[in-house]
């Protein structure tokens, strides 16, 4: 077999150094009836050739996003990543090392992980930034135990912009924990509601914007309030690539940003691995949860990185630690890492703006379809209002070779918004690609 | 069959360090010193070229930025940056690497090509289901896989990482319990070995976290376990081969001792790999088991994640898995996104869309190369690699347990050092020296000193034999009294020992403009 080095020779002089007579005396300690005499019911080993084989057929039964006209967002986009990016992320020293506990011989990793800490903060308007979360779901659990954490209260509101399945998650995760979360009703100005939602007794409060609607909103106001009571802010943001253009979570008052970095480096994947974004204010920092890399010196002076502040994790303080998190996202940062280090901030706000003028002609495209667009203001995704269902829109425009975007109600299927159907436009999308939307739109309207 | 061994350059005997010579620019031959990205001065630049863009974002006024302030570099200057940055790391391309608990083997670059097919990587979650045949098939397939292997009848998907999963699993038990009107149970007793992501855990989830004693023999202590079971126990989480390195005799009785109290029996599945194909948790009365793709099914670690963490239920806890979850259907096989109906009892979601497909990808062509035969070869090599170097090794060092065969890793204790003046951290920081990434130190914290040695089944008897040999040389070197040596260490690294307490006492955890170069 391909993976294993060890030849019968090896293995039968080797069980003569240990004094055993057969590998089976190695498994004395298993309870006889636990022990399996018999192969188990799967296929036997294969070659290379045939696992690559079936592996292709497999895909080749998915579509890609890129095969024709695609207009999904809501929490995952596609994007073009430069050619760089996958290549350096496949060396081995990146690739295959562990978590960073060794720094002296992972400062490769740890640097990385530095610069991607300083460059989440930029973005995200924010002090200190940790080293990833899995995703930008959990990270917005996350940071909502964090506020718990912080101000001692156990109440937790969520925007009815809150993208669907981060709210599950939080509720799933953080209610665990004892919190009460309530989730305010979806609607596509659902920040309005917010303000008057909290009270003393309120731990956060989690507003997205850009929303699952598409919606940009200056939430300053929002932080106004909940300061005024003494709860936290939690901007999400499931676009990373909007940071090139809006205005930050940090500038308009967030204590806490969230983010899933998806867009910056990673492929699509059908919904992992993603990286979770989590930045926050410097005061914060001892009730963050995940690693944190920081810069010292080692014994001759010399600058280095190490992880560090991890009396506030599972390793050190067990059942105390701030998170159970260990293994995170770590290739999935370094893949961040260098997509944003290649864009730089000035290709980052110009990639920012083609986004946002592609999704202005999807936005006229659509209209001029007949569509309702229900978005005001918005970075590159809208939502619009069809006849019937959106998810049986979806179905039907598929037939034309078009994968019209994400139906709400696939989501979020109690809403009551069966008929709002969520677009999204990137650098990738093409003018071919909004005029076929627009016909096939056209061409059902008629 | 054989494969390639692992090779690498040999260098001149000695430590080059103290040979005197110095390099003009303070440069070390090929190893390149490397400034932050920050310092590197591309505040206007950008490696990539994109189309002229529209100034016009009127319609946002009042909501943009004004610039983002980060630098970025072309297409030569990142690559080099990064390159030079990857060769201060050790991996496991490089040499074996022991670090135990952690299941660092080789990471077949078949996989790493399966998961960039389009059909994969450019696949968006919420694409329709009917476009996403292939990958449902796939996840249907590695879950078979799976609960073959495990003899368990369900499993999870979309746990992120072995935390996420042991999340997963105490969620599923704390809904049966409540659905069973048994909500009251708040205590998991986790042994004292246990990783520090058990407790952890736990207390996440709003339970109190009871300590079970260990025997002599590194084994849970079950008068112990038996006292503390009580109508407060909602579950134990042990881990099985436990983190001595051992198989836990005992570990039918526990589960019937867990079931007799009314508790369940989460077992963590880190130390999977050295039992997958000759042992089924199912069979040792398991209820919940997470399964870390990145250790026994080969998905790189990636210098700390991803990872994925399925896991594995037993009849009673299946029902309240979380979604989504994969069903076939009259038009194929669909996506459960949302728990209606027949299935209201899951108790949530863990995470957005379907978990870690990309993972999913590597670890079922891992699989597929190996198929039943490979992966029970698996589990015999990886047995006989550490028990080979706990042989080798045990009269230089003392193993924490002598008698009988570890599992997939060797445990020593510090107990050889007494009297040296040489600590487990200087011992394995001298293996920096010999080009050897350190073992798992001080953990499990049962063991005084511990060192605990993971070779995994991908390690060549040549490399085994290099790998013992410089512990040996070393051990002989720590009792002859060579301590600076070991004080000392690494001599050789990229960078010497650095101050972790400067770090935490006055943090440092992005660059600043005013701040400038140290």
């Amino acid at each position: 077999m391909r993976y294993l080095p060890l030849t019968p020779d090896d293995r039968a002089e080797m069980l003569g150094v240990i004094g055993a007579p057969d590998v089976d005396a190695l498994f004395a300690d298993v309870p006889a009836a636990a022990r399996r005499k018999d192969l188990f019911d799967l296929p036997l080993h294969a070659g290379e050739l045939e696992v690559e084989r079936e592996l292709t057929q497999l895909s080749a039964l998915n579509r890609a996003a890129g095969a024709g006209p695609f207009f999904c967002g809501a929490g995952a986009y596609k994007h073009h990543v430069p050619a760089t990016v996958d290549h350096i992320i496949q060396r081995s020293e990146f690739l295959t090392s562990y978590t960073p506990y060794q720094p002296e011989i992972a400062q490769g990793t740890l640097q990385v992980l530095f610069e991607f800490q300083t460059q989440v903060a930029a973005l995200t308007g924010l002090d200190v930034a940790n080293a990833s979360m899995y995703d930008g779901s959990t990270a917005c659990a996350e940071a909502v135990m964090m506020a718990q954490r912080v101000n001692r209260r156990e109440k937790a509101i969520l925007s009815g912009g809150l993208h669907p399945h981060y709210a599950a998650t939080t509720q799933t995760i953080a209610h665990a924990e004892g919190m009460q979360i309530v989730r305010l009703g979806a609607a596509v100005d659902a920040e309005a509601a917010v303000i008057d939602a909290i009270d003393d007794e309120t731990a956060c409060v989690v507003v997205q914007t850009p929303n699952v609607f598409g919606v940009v909103t200056d939430v300053t106001k929002i932080a106004e309030a909940a300061h005024a009571k003494g709860a936290l802010l939690i901007v999400v943001t499931t676009e990373a690539v909007s940071f090139g253009l809006l205005k930050t979570p940090g500038e308009m008052g967030a204590d806490i940003a969230v983010a899933e970095g998806q867009s910056i480096g990673n492929a699509l994947n059908y919904g992992g691995p993603y990286v979770g974004l989590f930045a926050v204010r410097e005061k914060l920092v001892r009730q963050m949860p995940g690693r944190l890399c920081g810069e010292t010196v080692d014994a001759e002076g010399r600058r280095g990185y190490v992880l560090t502040l991890s009396t506030r994790e599972q390793h050190i303080r067990r059942e105390k630690a701030t998170s159970n998190i260990c293994t995170n996202s770590g290739l999935c940062a370094l893949a961040f890492t260098i997509h944003m280090t290649l864009l730089g901030g000035a290709g980052l706000s110009q990639l920012a703006r083609i986004n946002h003028a592609k999704a202005r002609e999807l936005k006229a495209a659509v209209g001029a379809a007949g569509l309702e667009v229900l978005t005001p203001r918005f970075f590159n995704e809208i939502a619009v209002r069809v006849k019937g269902s959106a998810a049986k829109l979806v179905d039907d425009l598929l037939a034309d070779g078009i994968v019209a975007g994400v139906p709400y109600s696939r989501l979020d299927p109690h809403a009551g918004l069966d008929d709002v159907l969520l677009l999204c436009a990137t650098e990738t999308t093409t003018p071919e690609d909004i005029a076929a939307l627009q016909a096939a739109l056209t061409r059902k309207a008629a | 069959m054989t494969m390639q061994t692992v090779g690498r350059p040999t260098r001149p005997e000695g430590d080059v360090s103290t040979s005197g010579f110095a390099s003009l620019t303070g440069g070390r031959g090929l190893l390149q010193d490397e400034p932050l990205i920050f310092e590197l001065g591309g505040w206007t630049k950008t490696g990539v070229d994109l189309p002229a863009a529209s100034e016009d974002a009127s319609d946002l006024a009042g909501l943009t930025r004004a610039s983002v302030d980060l630098p970025g570099l072309s297409e030569p200057e990142a690559m080099r940056h990064y390159v030079r940055l990857s060769q201060k790391n050790h991996a496991i391309d490089l040499a074996l690497y022991p670090l135990g608990s952690c299941t660092m083997k080789h990471n077949p670059r078949l996989n790493e090509k399966v998961a960039r097919l389009p059909g994969f990587a450019d696949l968006h979650p919420l694409a329709p289901v009917a476009t996403a045949q292939g990958a449902l098939q796939l996840m249907d397939r590695l879950a078979h896989w799976l609960k073959t292997l495990t003899g368990m009848p369900a499993v999870a998907l979309s746990p992120k990482a072995g935390a996420h999963g042991e999340l997963c699993g105490l969620l599923c038990i704390k809904a049966a319990h409540e659905a069973a009107g048994q909500g009251h149970r708040r205590t998991v007793l986790v042994p004292t070995s246990a990783h520090g992501t058990n407790p952890a855990t736990a207390a996440f989830v709003g339970y109190a976290v009871t300590e079970i004693a260990q025997t002599d023999d590194g084994r849970v202590d079950l008068a112990d376990l038996a006292a503390k079971l009580g109508p407060d126990v909602a579950a134990i989480m042990v881990t099985n081969p436990n983190t001595c390195g051992l198989f836990e005799r005992d570990v039918i009785e526990i589960a019937r001792l867990t079931h007799d109290a009314g508790a369940y029996f989460y077992c963590d599945g880190a130390n999977f790999n050295a039992i997958v194909g000759r042992v089924r948790p199912g069979d040792l009365g398991v209820d919940a088991m997470h399964i870390n793709l990145h250790k026994t099914f080969s998905t790189p670690h990636g210098g700390g994640g991803p990872g994925a963490g399925p896991v594995v239920l037993s009849e009673a806890l299946a029902a309240f898995a979380p979604a989504p979850w994969v069903v076939n259907g009259p038009d194929g096989l669909t996506l459960v996104e949302e728990a209606v109906d027949q299935a209201a009892q899951a108790f949530g979601r863990m995470s957005a869309f379907q978990g870690q497909m990309g993972m999913f990808v590597r670890a079922y062509a891992y699989m597929r190369s190996h198929g039943a035969n490979g992966l029970r070869q698996v589990a015999e090599d990886a047995v006989l690699n550490a028990n080979y170097i706990k042989a080798r090794l045990s009269d230089v060092m003392t193993p924490a347990f002598p008698d009988g065969p570890c599992m997939h890793e060797a445990l020593f204790d510090d107990a050889w050092l007494e009297g040296t003046g040489v600590t487990t951290l200087d011992f394995a920081k001298a293996m920096i020296d010999e080009g050897f990434h350190p073992m798992t130190m001080y953990f499990p914290l049962v063991v005084h000193g511990a060192m605990l040695i993971e070779p995994t089944e991908t390690e060549s008897k040549r490399e085994l034999d290099r790998f013992c040999e410089a512990l040996r040389a070393l051990a002989a070197t720590a009792k002859l009294g060579d301590v600076e040596r070991f004080k000392g260490a690494p001599h050789l690294a990229p960078l010497r020992r650095l101050d972790e307490t400067l770090a935490a006492r006055k943090p440092k955890l992005a660059w600043k403009a005013d701040a400038g170069v140290i």
